[in-house]
């Protein structure tokens, strides 16, 4: 048996499938308007919120050994530090 | 691989947790590979945001919509390929892989037709239309080229792990009570659709 | 001793690993397709030592071209190829892999208590991946077009526009660096998951600690680098615009990435150093180690205040002021952790009844050499003083002390202290003293005028010299010949003991991690019947039992 025995039904997945779609029609109607400054922002925004659904449902995290979030949360502050370090310099060369 | 059990693995316990760490782990390192790319990319945004939004414009937002879609499809599909063996129905779990594997193909014809009338419009790296045009437009479509280039790529490889793992289900060698390969398979093609969704509004959406 | 350690209870009585093969085939097919992982890392260790061999003979040319002024030896040109390949060779061959590759391989499994490491065929596919990487460098020397002439930090524009191999060399760089992650990714799953009963967190000898944190440095950092270079590669061979400033693209941008892998990788080389003189000096001092968490803890803090400090080899890059300042305050947070480790070995050693072997002087001398190359690192660090000496020979001379007087000793040190283990033969303990005599001369000879010489302006990669560098060179060279004439010497007295040295019993050094309680060499497998963890990694109390045995 793999290590996580929560198994997910159909049914979820679907759900998760279409929240995806909806959003991706959010997003691609959004960026008709024009947002100004806020553009990118929600664009952003809507990307992180598909990324967390498929990380969360599709890929199981949720449901998985605790450590491997630990290790996500690792990996997403070295690539914080990485942007912002950066544009550290970037902004006020 | 599987075919020779060497002699350590029959005395090693199967640790699935175990694999699926290392695929985590290895999932890390794409995903800071990709996001020095996306690093490059904010940054010449920053400098360029004009040329980046006159360049884009370029860009098929159809096309692009079209293929997210194909994308997050090919994740659902995926997911449920595992459910499916999880309870047992090897059959679904066969047909919901090679789904995945069509819509793979299709996420890949979709860009070969995107990427052949950019060159048919003479926009490729190197081109004289495209060097002639402005620094911020160059870099545009040089990173471009190179992030859903090496995106593609990532399909590929993934297209072929999962052909694959439908033949290790094929073959039984892939079961009810041992697929790990098949949910680490299923973890990397995740991990392709993630970086479409951050792709698709930063290229496609910013007009 | 009761059993808790899975011990072996009289010395020899198993056939030891060389003896039997993993795998089908005997002879060279049980090396090359071994998936033991203690072959895994003797065959790194005959690889890297031959890599670190023929950097070391391109390090004693370009000291033989600087004997005198005039660049009579070597064009420009051939100088700056070769101070490309040694840089190279020396980072992506030898330093980086070293310590993790031979010694992680052997010893963490053993130290932790386990049989193999979590993927033994990923572990020999590294090697192969390795290798590969390796013999591309090579081969890019004898292409048309010539060896690299870049430097090893292959800056753009430069980097785009040289006529040499570029392209084939980066590529190598990127296949070492796949490697690397996999090597990575093998070590903290193992950690993770191989642990032996009873062996907590707390209770893992500070190798290991050290060969983690490191493991996941290779993981975050090691991408960095791999896209960073894939993207001058494409730049090359497709004209897209990426970094190269004609088309638009930021040359510094490229040095932020390239420094967002190559600074951690400085830790990946020093901090399994470290892990390794913490094994080192509890073993000849006869006492558990003070600060045990502390040590730990501060590996895990480098590594990570470690991947914050890349912008300290830009300040005179053109980068923002503002970055200028928060990277040099960083850089001095990294003394802090490395101050905690040296405060701890010192309060070690303090009132503990000192062995001083091979092993232990070799530590010394590190600490010695190492303090020098952190000491200046400081210098470098602050911002005045570094426009002043940036690119000169203060920073070769700096560096050097800290990679090679840090890292390449500890690695010296390490074949000392476990050779017995890993062959079970004893070297010549005579010879091993009068090298580290030899070395530490031979060390500061070459390298210490190298920080008046920077202090006086003389720049780095250069093949000539005015002459009132002459004296200076001319030491610098000569330590080199005692250098280079001390590794030598090493390596043959290893390869004498290991065809005629004295039979090593299973603990010389009375040490006490789990290493010490199996035989040596150790059998397949490594233990009859996995161990049960009882004690703290450095309770010497243990000793008294270990010899009932
Ligand atoms: C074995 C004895 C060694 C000798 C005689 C030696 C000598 C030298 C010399 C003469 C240079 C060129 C300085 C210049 O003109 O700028 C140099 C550069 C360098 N060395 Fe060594 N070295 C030795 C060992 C090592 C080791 C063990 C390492 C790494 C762990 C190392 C890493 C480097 C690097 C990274 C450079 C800079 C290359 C560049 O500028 O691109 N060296 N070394």
């Amino acid at each position: 048996m793999s290590g996580n025995k929560h198994h997910i039904g159909y049914g979820t997945y679907v759900i998760v499938w279409i929240a995806l779609l909806a959003f991706t029609a959010i997003t691609v109607t959004i960026a008709g308007v024009s947002l100004g400054r806020y553009t990118l922002f929600i664009a952003l925004l809507i990307a992180a919120i598909k990324s967390a659904l498929v990380i969360n449902i599709f890929m199981h995290i949720k449901f998985d050994e605790p450590i491997f979030k630990i290790f996500l949360a690792l990996s997403g502050t070295t690539i914080l530090i990485i942007f912002v370090l950066t544009f550290v310099d970037i902004l006020y060369r | 691989m599987s075919d020779h059990e060497n002699v350590l693995d029959h005395k090693v316990h199967r640790d699935d947790v175990g694999a699926k760490m290392g695929m985590w782990l290895f999932l890390f390192t794409e995903v800071l590979l990709f996001g020095g790319m996306f690093l490059i990319y904010a940054v010449y945004r920053y400098q360029y945001p004009e040329q980046f939004h006159i360049a884009a414009m370029e860009l098929n937002t159809n096309i692009g919509t079209l293929n997210t879609i194909i994308l997050l499809t090919s994740s659902l599909t995926v997911a449920l390929s595992i459910a499916a063996l999880q309870k047992g129905n090897k059959l679904l779990s066969m047909i919901m892989l090679g789904t995945t594997i069509v819509l793979a193909v299709l996420f890949l014809v979709n860009k070969f037709f995107e990427w052949s009338t950019k060159f048919a419009h003479g926009i490729y790296p190197g081109s004289s239309i495209l060097t002639s045009k402005p620094n911020g437009q160059i870099l545009f479509f040089g990173l471009y080229y190179v992030m859903t280039g090496l995106h593609a790529i990532h399909v590929i490889i993934g297209m072929v792990i999962l052909a694959f793992m439908l033949n290790f289900i094929k073959r039984n060698k892939v079961t009810t009570d041992n697929y790990v390969k098949l949910e680490n398979s299923g973890l990397y093609w995740h991990l392709v659709d993630l970086i479409w969704i951050f792709l698709f509004p930063l290229f496609y959406l910013i007009q | 001793m009761d059993n808790s350690s899975g011990v072996l209870p009289v010395e020899q009585v198993k056939k030891s690993f060389y003896q039997e093969s993993t795998n089908k085939y005997t002879g060279i097919g049980a090396w090359l397709l071994t998936k033991d992982h203690k072959r895994i890392g003797l065959m790194y260790m005959y690889a890297i030592i031959s890599f670190f061999v023929v950097g070391a003979i391109i390090g004693l040319l370009m000291r033989l071209e600087l004997l005198s002024p005039g660049g009579k030896l070597f064009s420009a040109q051939t100088y700056n190829s070769l101070f490309t390949l040694h840089g190279v060779i020396m980072i992506f061959l030898f330093i980086i892999p070293g310590i993790p590759a031979i010694f992680g391989n052997f010893f963490l499994p053993i130290q932790i208590g386990a049989r193999d490491v979590a993927f033994p065929r990923l572990n020999l596919l590294s090697w192969y991946v390795y290798i590969t990487g390796a013999i591309l460098a090579l081969t890019s020397l004898f292409l048309p077009g010539g060896p690299i002439d870049t430097g090893w930090t292959f800056y753009i524009p430069y980097s785009v526009r040289s006529g040499t191999n570029v392209s084939l060399a980066l590529f190598a760089a990127f296949v070492l660096g796949f490697s690397s992650i996999l090597t990575g990714i093998n070590f903290v799953t193992t950690v993770h998951r191989l642990r032996g009963k009873g062996m907590t967190f707390f209770k893992m000898p500070l190798f290991v600690w050290a060969t983690y944190a490191t493991a996941w440095i290779q993981i975050i950092a090691t991408p960095v680098i791999a896209i960073t270079i894939l993207l001058v590669i494409i730049e090359r061979a497709f004209g897209v615009g990426i970094f190269d400033p004609a088309l638009g693209g930021d040359p510094i941008l490229f040095q932020h990435l390239f420094w967002i892998y190559s600074h951690p990788a400085v830790y990946i080389m020093i901090l399994p150093a470290m892990g390794v003189v913490s094994e080192i000096i509890p073993t000849f001092s006869r006492r558990t180690i003070f600060g045990y968490k502390q040590i730990a803890y501060s590996s895990l803090a480098i590594a990570f205040i470690g991947y914050l400090v890349w912008g300290h080899h830009m300040f005179s890059s053109g980068q923002s002021d503002l970055s200028n300042m928060i990277f040099s305050l960083l850089t001095f947070l990294v003394a802090l952790p490395s101050g905690v480790k040296i405060f701890n070995w010192v309060a070690t050693m303090y009132k503990g009844s000192i062995d001083p072997q091979p092993p232990f002087l070799w530590v010394m001398s590190f600490i010695v050499l190492f303090s020098i190359g952190g000491l200046t690192g400081l210098v470098l660090g602050s911002l005045a003083t570094d426009i002043h000496l940036t690119d000169t020979y203060f920073v070769v001379a700096h560096f050097h002390y800290v990679m090679f007087g840090g890292t390449g000793t500890i690695f010296i040190a390490a074949m000392h202290y476990w050779f017995p283990k890993m062959f079970g033969k004893m070297y010549n303990i005579k010879c091993a003293n009068v090298a580290v005599v030899l070395y530490f001369i031979g060390f500061n000879m070459l390298y210490f005028p190298k920080f008046i010489m920077g202090y006086m302006g003389m720049p780095r990669r250069y093949y000539n010299y005015l002459p009132m560098y002459t004296p200076y060179q001319r030491i610098s060279t000569y330590g080199s010949w005692i250098l280079v004439g001390t590794i030598f010497f090493i390596i043959g007295y290893f390869v004498y003991a290991y065809y005629r040295g004295k039979k090593a019993t299973s603990n010389p050094w009375g040490g006490v991690t789990l290493e010490w309680h199996i035989q040596s060499p150790p059998i397949m497998e490594n233990f009859e019947t996995l161990p049960v963890i009882t004690h703290d990694p450095y309770d010497f109390s243990q000793l008294k039992e270990m010899k009932n045995e």
